[in-house]
């Protein structure tokens, strides 16, 4: 089968494959055809999150995506590609830091539940292969903008039962945070790991809306959400 | 560009070393070659032991035994007994932190049963533990304001006045070589399965590099013969079913639906068992089906989601077809009750170090519990001592490991890796004898004599990963050499080093197999 790889140029590599995870192919091709195609990869067990990438515009894990005749293979979006299909992730990692997506330091460790245990398992499944940094329009025009991963990351924190403290996480998260996002549910669609994003954020709104935050959007509108304007500032933070 | 504490590799020995570093006041900087949460120990599945007694009876002396018979007789008991004491507040810590761990109905931490385990011992997060300590490891450096450095491959430690200084890395993205000055060196990188190419559980960056660096710089490697295989890894894939599934019931069954081994032992007899029947012209299956989808789904997602994507089976209904792999290396850099190489300044922890705990065979559940005691040993221990430190040592620029590369190699070191990786796995894999261990040796010093006709094709400066291919390649040859050595040598089998020429375990080699730099000794 053939396949075209974005590198500085689309490069077309024929190779025998059945079956095959598009990493084993790259593998592959490095290891018998072309040593210069770079790409990273790790555990090749979907767990590592180093190689992501995008077949046909969708992004992917390249470890546990088979491939296809006439798949056309780029790097993720919205980094800056180092190399092939390498990018340069460590502005969305930054994020997790701007977003204080961390436990607090606490007294005593209350006692968690099998129940509170299970109200953030899924989001603790993230392994930050940047998927969702690739998919998101808002990332895309706002470089500034928070992000899908660190946005979850908070939302775990701030929904364990064992954090103290969730007003700091909820105070870094208003401006280029939680109000920014479209909800397109774009991140949802490509989470190798099946988390949403998306839903954690409409459930940091929730949780914002409760600290005295509201939707800056609505307060710009004035005019007929004067009251709102009032009540909040510009810049949505409570006036109170 | 000085610290007092560098610390090389961000997997979870790395993070947990640099966590106590910073606490004890040190100036911290952590390189990996990778990004931090892509190391190897986000794939420890299974869990986390501590005698907590949440599922049973259980004490810190049960556990101390268990490490210890495990071992065979070559393990420190002063070691494992600090292991096993302090595996509760290992455990309370990474609670404390945020570690997502499953819980019982009555809120406690849940525990479940692996190999080799007396009691129901291992702390787990469904089958993501080394995936959710990780992550929740990077996320408290975060909280600490400690700097990671990524993507920076190490060449060599510097070492001036007997005295570890530094590194230099070479930096992957740009391809230059960097020097970074420290007082002191914490080696971190893991461990060296990856020679094994593809019969292994581990990453592709498992290669061993920190462990030649260390021995380069003067410290003494110990044990490199003890190669853990684990019993169930996928038969095509070779990636890894946690030993949880068989600690919940999972049977091993081979192709007349029989079974033929007490699947709780410890790895080393089950994965001997199992290559046993291989031998007979057996497949080998591990059933999970009665434990049913809902339990399945709730405490094994992993295990379900990769056998699916990997073997195309669902082992809800389906039989999961496997076969022991490399998994861990019990070898590696050695140190002192301090985690303290013979270089002054260079600490070691983690996978890649030896701190005589799990001797000639590891148990399931103490690899993550190593990271967590050990890592604050080394990084309390590195801080203190770099803290203490008045003259300044300047670092030369080294790059040793770089030396005699060749720009247009004639022999293709990619084929030869595959080859070192099947002969070790059918020569010094789970049963070896003298005769193959030897002409396994010859083909590897063949190897090394070829290395100036190797090289990378790719010359481009940026990102060239043909290249750290290439050094990693030349890593795992140096340890292959040493792995050699020290199995054949060793005319008796014990633990994980199984010699079908000496089947039985001999007093007079209850002792440890050293390399330096000047060759092979042996020590009690």
């Amino acid at each position: 089968m053939k396949i075209k790889i974005q590198r500085e140029s689309i490069v077309e590599y024929e190779i025998d494959a059945e079956d095959s995870t598009l990493l084993a192919v790259l593998n592959k091709i490095k290891t018998t055809q072309d040593s210069t195609l770079t790409f990273s990869s790790g555990c090749r067990s979907s767990v590592c999150g180093s190689c992501s990438m995008r077949v046909n515009g969708r992004e992917v894990l390249a470890c546990s995506y088979k491939v296809q005749d006439g798949d056309f293979i780029e790097p993720l979006k919205n980094m800056p590609v180092i190399r092939d299909l390498v990018v340069d992730m460590d502005k969305a990692y930054s994020f997790n830091t701007k977003a204080s997506a961390w436990l607090n330091p606490l007294s005593p460790t209350p006692s968690i539940t099998e129940q509170n245990s299970q109200t953030n398992e899924i989001q603790s499944d993230c392994i930050l292969c940047g998927s969702c940094y690739s998919a998101c329009p808002v990332y895309a025009v706002n470089s500034q903008f928070i992000g899908p991963f660190s946005l979850t990351r908070v939302w775990k924190y701030v929904s364990d039962a064992r954090e103290s403290d969730s007003k700091e996480k909820i105070d870094t998260i208003q401006t280029n945070g939680v109000w920014d996002c479209t909800l397109c549910n774009e991140c949802t669609m490509v989470c190798p790991q099946s988390i949403s994003s998306k839903s954690d954020i409409e459930k940091l709104r929730s949780k914002s809306a409760m600290a005295g935050y509201s939707d800056p959007s609505f307060a710009s509108f004035g005019g007929g959400f004067g009251f709102l304007t009032e009540a909040h500032g510009a810049d949505g933070s409570p006036s109170f | 560009m000085k610290s007092d504490v560098l610390i090389i590799g961000a997997g979870g020995a790395g993070l947990v070393a640099a966590l106590n570093a910073h606490k004890s006041g040190a100036k911290v900087k952590i390189l990996t070659k990778e990004y931090p949460t892509r190391s190897q120990t986000c794939m420890a599945q299974g869990g986390i032991n501590a005698a907590l007694g949440n599922a049973g009876d259980d004490s810190v002396e049960s556990h101390i035994t268990n490490t210890l018979k495990s071992a065979h007789g070559i393990a420190n008991e002063e070691a494992i007994r600090l292991l096993c004491s302090e595996a509760p507040s290992a455990v309370e810590w990474l609670d404390s932190i945020g570690v997502c761990f499953s819980r019982t109905e009555d809120s406690k931490i849940a525990q479940r049963t692996l190999g080799g385990a007396s009691a129901s011992r291992a702390c787990y997060a469904q089958d993501y533990t080394g995936l959710k300590i990780l992550h929740t490891l990077y996320d408290r450096c975060m909280a600490e304001g400690i700097e990671i450095l990524s993507e920076k491959y190490l060449l060599d430690i510097l070492v001036e006045d007997e005295k570890a200084c530094g590194v230099s890395v070479l930096d992957i993205r740009s391809g230059e070589i960097e020097v970074y000055e420290s007082k002191s060196v914490v080696i971190a990188t893991g461990g060296y399965s990856r020679i094994y190419d593809k019969h292994t559980t581990n990453s592709s960056a498992t290669t061993g590099d920190g462990i030649v660096s260390a021995l380069r710089a003067g410290a003494r490697v110990s044990d490199m013969e003890f190669v853990q295989f684990h019993p169930t890894a996928l038969k095509n894939s070779s990636i890894l079913i946690s030993e949880s599934a068989r600690g919940a019931g999972g049977h091993l069954l081979n192709s007349k639906g029989e079974r033929f081994v007490n699947e709780l032992l410890p790895r080393d007899e089950v994965a001997r068992a199992i290559h046993n029947e291989m031998q007979k012209g057996e497949d080998i299956f591990l059933d999970i089906r009665h434990l049913g989808e809902e339990f399945i789904d709730k405490e094994l997602p992993q295990e379900r989601k990769l056998a699916k994507l990997y073997e195309n089976i669902d082992p809800v209904s389906q039989l999961i077809p496997i076969k022991p792999v490399a998994h861990y290396t019990m070898g590696g850099i050695e140190v002192d009750e301090n985690s303290s190489t013979v270089v002054k300044g260079l600490y070691a922890v983690g996978e890649c170090a030896n701190h005589r705990v799990h001797g000639a065979n590891r148990l399931g559940g103490n690899s993550l519990l190593e990271l967590i005691v050990f890592g604050k040993q080394a990084g309390e221990n590195s801080a203190k001592y770099a803290l203490s430190v008045t003259e300044n040592s300047h670092a030369e620029h080294g790059n040793q490991m770089l030396e005699s590369t060749n720009n247009n190699p004639d022999i293709d070191f990619y084929k030869i890796r595959e080859e070192l990786g099947d002969i070790f796995y059918k020569r010094v894999g789970i049963s070896r004898e003298k005769q193959s261990l030897e002409s396994t040796l010859e083909k590897v010093q063949e190897y090394i004599s070829l290395i100036p006709k190797m090289g990378a094709n790719d010359d481009s400066k940026i990102y060239n990963t043909n290249f750290i291919e290439f050094l990693e390649f030349k890593n795992m040859l140096e340890l292959s050499r040493y792995i050699l050595i020290s199995a054949i040598t060793r005319d008796e089998s014990r633990g994980a080093h199984y010699r079908a020429d000496f089947p039985n375990e001999d007093e007079k080699f209850k002792m440890h197999t050293i390399i330096c730099r000047d060759g092979v000794i042996y020590e009690n």
